[in-house]
């Protein structure tokens, strides 16, 4: 097994991948983290964002202070579809069911909403 | 629903806790959430006695006025503490999310005090995923909530307070500490707890790092080698040192995520360790009525947290309209007491960082 440089340990990505990325030409943190994922597992980036940072700031020779950040937006963890489905509900409570919107049955009634 | 608080704090660690305890002694009514399930923070783990002076518990460890502070906040009347709540999103329209028992909570505060503290960074070396590799806080987790010997032979990483107290803690635990290696030419902590270390013959070796980490499917042991003045290994200088567990402790940065969703003016600040909302004297960001106190608005002392939590806590009831005269005056008490703990020659960094904080207000319009 090669001997691996983990920068994204929640997606499993690579050093060598971040350093792919910037010679085929991504300049920014959320470039790389749409081709390669570096960033969208359970830790939401805590840990790889400043490191690809620093690749960035490296390779493109521009300091810390001026590499272009992430977007940062919630949820800042995982959560279920369940826990946001029951939030929609209580949101929803009473109305009627738009035509192709999707209203899913309360769990405790077990029957469709009205 | 959504839920009406007067202030919100975010975080229960020390910052969290005196910003609650500060605002409601001045009249306000508190929601504390943490993520956890008990709230203290850090100082549910450290085992340590704190320097500074009286009013910051000097003297005392770590852990006791976790417990003194988290008894003041749960018994009283007017702060609701809330635990295993994480924030999820801050949204422009002030709305704050939370999951709690796998609930989605939204609520609608009119002042927040973001005390979410840091995280702690991790180095690039080959194999640094290989089991056996933690960070000091999760060693420490280990060691001192869980009651768990962390490892049999270690080599920390860094020699800044954190990991020459997690070192020495691993003594007291029965664990062989090989070395502390600090990438740096000097010991960045304290030297009352480096010499504790040398004391019981454990070497320290500055202007060295790990090259690379081995074994088969755990760790198994690192190579060492020193760096140069330019920060780049040398050549010849590896040393093989065997050891089931490397703890790194390179570190901590701002975990200020919920104050970029919030919009607030940003800055990287190397002096504060990374991403910090520019705040004005009172602790507050470029948002109206959301303020920053502790490790999240730059990485400092458990001792100046507790401070600013007290400075953002007072300052926020000011801005309610509570005790004005009297929380105004603690508020700049707190202030004094910040530029008293910062004031030697360990606070020149943070100094400096501040001084940068001051320079972007104009443009944070702070």
């Amino acid at each position: 097994m090669a001997d691996k440089v983990i920068i994204c340990r929640c997606e499993d990505i690579t050093r060598e991948m971040i350093l792919q990325c910037i010679e085929d030409g991504y300049q920014t943190i959320d470039e790389i983290k749409r081709v390669t994922r570096a960033g969208m597992g359970p830790c939401q980036g805590r840990t790889c964002r400043l490191l690809i940072a620093q690749e960035l700031s490296r390779a493109y020779h521009v300091p810390m202070e001026e590499v272009l950040m992430s977007t940062f937006r919630p949820p800042t963890k995982p959560i279920s579809m369940g826990a946001l489905a029951d939030a929609w509900l209580e949101n929803h409570e009473g109305e009627e069911a738009v035509s192709g919107q999707a209203v899913a049955p309360k769990p405790e009634e077990g029957g469709a909403a009205e | 629903m959504i839920r009406n608080v007067e202030v919100m704090v975010i975080g229960g660690g020390p910052a969290g806790l005196c910003a609650a305890r500060a605002a409601s002694e001045a009249g306000a009514h508190v929601l504390l959430l943490e993520r956890d399930d008990v709230p203290g923070g850090q100082l549910v783990k450290q085992t340590h006695k704190f320097f500074g002076s009286e009013r910051q518990y000097a003297g005392d460890r770590g852990i006791f006025i976790g417990q003194m502070l988290v008894k003041e906040v749960t018994e009283d009347p007017r702060i609701e503490v809330m635990t295993d709540a994480t924030v999820l999103g801050m949204y422009e329209d002030g709305v704050v999310t939370v999951l709690k028992d796998n609930q989605h909570l939204k609520f609608r505060p009119k002042k927040t005090i973001v005390c979410t503290g840091a995280a702690e960074k991790f180095l690039t070396f080959p194999n640094n995923d290989l089991p056996g590799i933690y960070g000091a806080g999760a060693v420490q987790t280990l060691m001192n909530v869980g009651g768990v010997k962390p490892a049999d032979r270690v080599v920390m990483v860094g020699a800044g307070n954190i990991g020459l107290i997690v070192s020495y803690q691993m003594l007291q635990a029965g664990v062989d500490v090989a070395c502390v290696v600090e990438a740096a030419p000097n010991i960045g902590g304290f030297l009352v707890h480096a010499a504790k270390l040398r004391r019981a013959g454990v070497p320290i070796r500055t202007g060295w790092t790990v090259k690379e980490a081995y074994g088969n499917g755990k760790l198994e042991g690192v190579i060492l080698c020193q760096l140069d003045e330019k920060w780049q290994q040398i050549p010849g200088t590896e040393v093989d040192c065997p050891c089931d567990t490397l703890c790194l402790a390179v570190g901590l940065t701002p975990l200020s995520e919920l104050c970029w969703q919030a919009g607030c003016h940003m800055e990287f600040i190397r002096e504060l360790s990374g991403h910090v909302p520019i705040t004005d004297e009172n602790l507050m960001t470029s948002v109206e009525g959301l303020y920053a106190a502790g490790d999240v608005s730059g990485i400092e002392e458990a001792s100046s947290a507790m401070v600013e939590g007290r400075l953002a806590g007072y300052a926020v009831a000011v801005s309610l309209g509570y005790d004005v005269e009297r929380a105004q005056k603690e508020v700049e008490a707190a202030r004094a007491e910040l530029v008293e703990l910062r004031s030697g020659p360990m606070g020149g960094k943070i100094r400096a960082g501040l001084v940068k904080v001051a320079e972007k207000r104009g443009e944070a319009g702070c």
